[in-house]
C-alpha cells in the first residue's frame, strides 16, 4: 500500500512537467472532444449566457480528451483562473470540467461561491447527478443536469445578495427589454451556421487556438469574456 | 563680492537640501513598498493558516465516523490523532516566516499529518460499507477540498514571498531592506507530501 502511495506521488511529481496547455475559452460551453452536437452546445451557451446576464455569475463547461496524467485539480484551477471566470468583485465563477478519456471530472468553485457551493454539496452533485449520466454515456445530459444543479444551488442565495451584484446598475425593466430582444434574435437565428462548424471541427487537440472565430453569431449569443474572478481551489472532483 | 559668495553658498545649500529631501523620499517610498509587499505575504500566510486550521477542525469528525466501524485499524487512527495534536500544539505567528528552523518544523508537522491522513483514506478502501456512507463521502469531499485549497494557497503564498524576497534582494532597495529590518521570508518546498492531496481512488 505504501509503495502504491509512493508510486502515485512519483507520478504526480513527474506529471507536473507535462502540464497540458490551458485553452482560452471564448464561449460558455466548450467541447474539445467533438462529442456534443452543435445544437446541444448552442443550447448550453444560450442558457449560460442568459444566466450570466441576469445574475452576473459565470458558469463554464469544458470537455477535454485527456489530462495527460496531469492532476485534474491543478488543471481545472489553471483553466479557471487563467480564463478569469467570474467577476472581479464577487469572484462568482464556476467551471465544470470533464476529461473524457480519463473518465474524470471536477467542479471548480470561485471564492465568492464557496459559501453556496461547499465541497460536500459539489461532490454530491458530481456523484448523484452527473456521474450516473456519464456512466451511461449521456454527455449532454450530464453537463446540462450538472449545470442545472449548480444553478439551483447558487440561485436562491445570490438573489438575497442582489445589491452587491452588478445587476444593480441596470433597472430590471431594462433587463427585461434586453431579454425580449435576445429572445427575438434566437427565434430569428434559426439553425446552425458555418462559423460554428469551423469552431467544432478545429477543436481537436488541446491547444489548437484557431477556433476563436467560432464565437460568432451561430445561435444569437455573444462571446464569453472572463470578469477577473479568482479561485482558491474550492470544489470537488470525481470519476466514473 | 560678498553677495556672490552668499549666492554660491545658498546654491550649494539648496542642492544639498534637495538631495537630502530626495533621499528621504526614496527611503520612504522603498519602505512603503516593502511594507505593502510584506503585508501581502502575511495576508497570504493567514490564508494558508486558515486552510490548515480548517483541516485540523475536520479531522475529529472523520475520526469519529471511522471509529464507529468495527475493527478498523486502530494504529492508523491513532497516528492521525497524534499528528493532529502535535500540529495544534505548535504555535504559529507571522514571526515563523522569518525563522527557517521554526518554518521547517511547521512544514514537517503538517507533512506528517498529511501522510497520516492519506494513509487513513487509503485504508478506508478496505471498508466498502464505510465507502458507501453518505456522511463519510461528504467528509471526504470536504477533506479533499481542504487539501486542494491548502496547495493552492501555498502556491499563492510562495508567489507573494518570491516577489517580496526579490525586491529586498535587488539593488538599490537591498541597501535599505536590512537597515529597515526587512528579513527574507521562508518558502514552502514542494516535497512534503502535502502537495499531493490524499486520494482514495487508485
Amino acid at each position: 500500500m505504501v509503495r502504491k502511495i509512493f508510486f502515485l506521488a512519483l507520478i504526480l511529481f513527474i506529471s507536473i512537467f507535462s502540464q497540458p496547455k490551458v485553452p482560452q475559452l471564448n464561449l460558455w460551453a466548450t467541447d474539445l472532444t467533438n462529442t456534443l452536437s452543435q445544437s446541444e452546445l448552442d443550447d448550453l451557451n444560450k442558457r449560460l449566457q442568459s444566466y450570466e446576464d441576469t445574475t452576473s455569475n459565470q458558469i463554464l463547461s469544458l470537455m477535454i480528451n485527456s489530462l495527460n496524467d496531469y492532476p485534474i485539480e491543478m488543471f481545472s484551477y489553471d483553466v479557471a483562473s487563467q480564463n478569469k471566470i467570474g467577476s472581479k468583485k464577487s469572484d462568482n465563477g464556476v467551471l465544470l470540467l470533464i476529461s473524457k478519456d480519463d473518465r474524470k471530472l471536477r467542479i471548480e468553485v470561485g471564492y465568492g461561491l464557496e459559501g453556496v457551493l461547499p465541497d460536500a454539496l459539489t461532490s454530491s452533485i458530481i456523484r448523484n447527478v452527473i456521474v450516473p449520466k456519464l456512466r451511461s454515456g449521456q454527455y449532454y445530459l450530464a453537463t446540462s443536469n450538472g449545470i442545472d444543479a449548480i444553478i439551483s444551488a447558487i440561485g436562491g442565495e445570490y438573489k438575497a445578495d442582489n445589491k452587491s451584484l452588478e445587476s444593480s446598475k441596470f433597472p430590471i425593466i431594462f433587463m427585461v427589454i434586453i431579454f425580449i430582444i435576445f429572445w427575438m434574435m434566437i427565434k430569428k437565428g434559426g439553425g446552425p451556421s458555418l462559423p460554428g462548424e469551423i469552431y467544432r471541427s478545429s477543436g481537436r487537440g488541446w491547444g489548437s487556438g484557431g477556433w476563436s472565430g467560432g464565437s460568432g453569431n451561430s445561435g444569437g449569443f455573444g462571446g464569453f469574456s472572463g470578469g477577473g474572478g479568482s479561485f482558491g481551489g474550492g470544489g470537488a472532483s470525481g470519476s466514473w | 563680492m560678498k553677495n556672490k559668495g552668499m549666492m554660491i553658498g545658498c546654491a550649494i545649500g539648496g542642492v544639498v537640501l534637495l538631495a537630502a529631501a530626495m533621499v528621504v523620499f526614496w527611503v520612504i517610498s522603498v519602505n512603503n513598498n516593502l511594507v505593502s509587499l510584506e503585508q501581502g505575504v502575511i495576508q497570504q500566510w493567514a490564508q494558508v493558516e486558515n486552510q490548515y486550521q480548517r483541516r485540523a477542525d475536520l479531522i475529529p469528525n472523520l475520526v469519529n465516523i471511522v471509529k464507529g466501524y468495527a475493527n478498523f485499524e486502530k494504529d492508523v487512527l491513532t497516528k492521525v490523532t497524534e499528528a493532529r495534536a502535535k500540529v495544534s500544539q505548535f504555535n504559529i505567528t507571522p514571526e515563523v516566516l522569518n525563522d527557517p528552523q521554526a518554518f521547517a518544523k511547521f512544514q514537517s508537522l503538517q507533512g506528517e499529518l498529511s501522510g497520516a491522513l492519506s494513509r487513513l483514506l487509503v485504508t478506508v478502501e478496505n471498508y466498502p460499507i464505510l465507502k458507501a456512507n453518505e456522511n463519510f463521502l461528504q467528509l471526504q469531499a470536504q477533506l479533499e477540498g481542504t487539501e486542494n485549497r491548502i496547495s493552492v494557497e501555498r502556491k499563492k503564498f510562495n508567489e507573494a514571498v518570491q516577489v517580496y524576497n526579490t525586491t529586498i534582494k535587488k539593488f538599490p532597495a537591498s541597501f535599505l531592506a536590512g537597515m529597515l529590518g526587512f528579513k527574507e521570508k521562508q518558502y514552502f518546498n514542494a516535497i512534503t507530501g502535502a502537495e499531493n492531496p490524499p486520494k482514495v481512488e487508485f
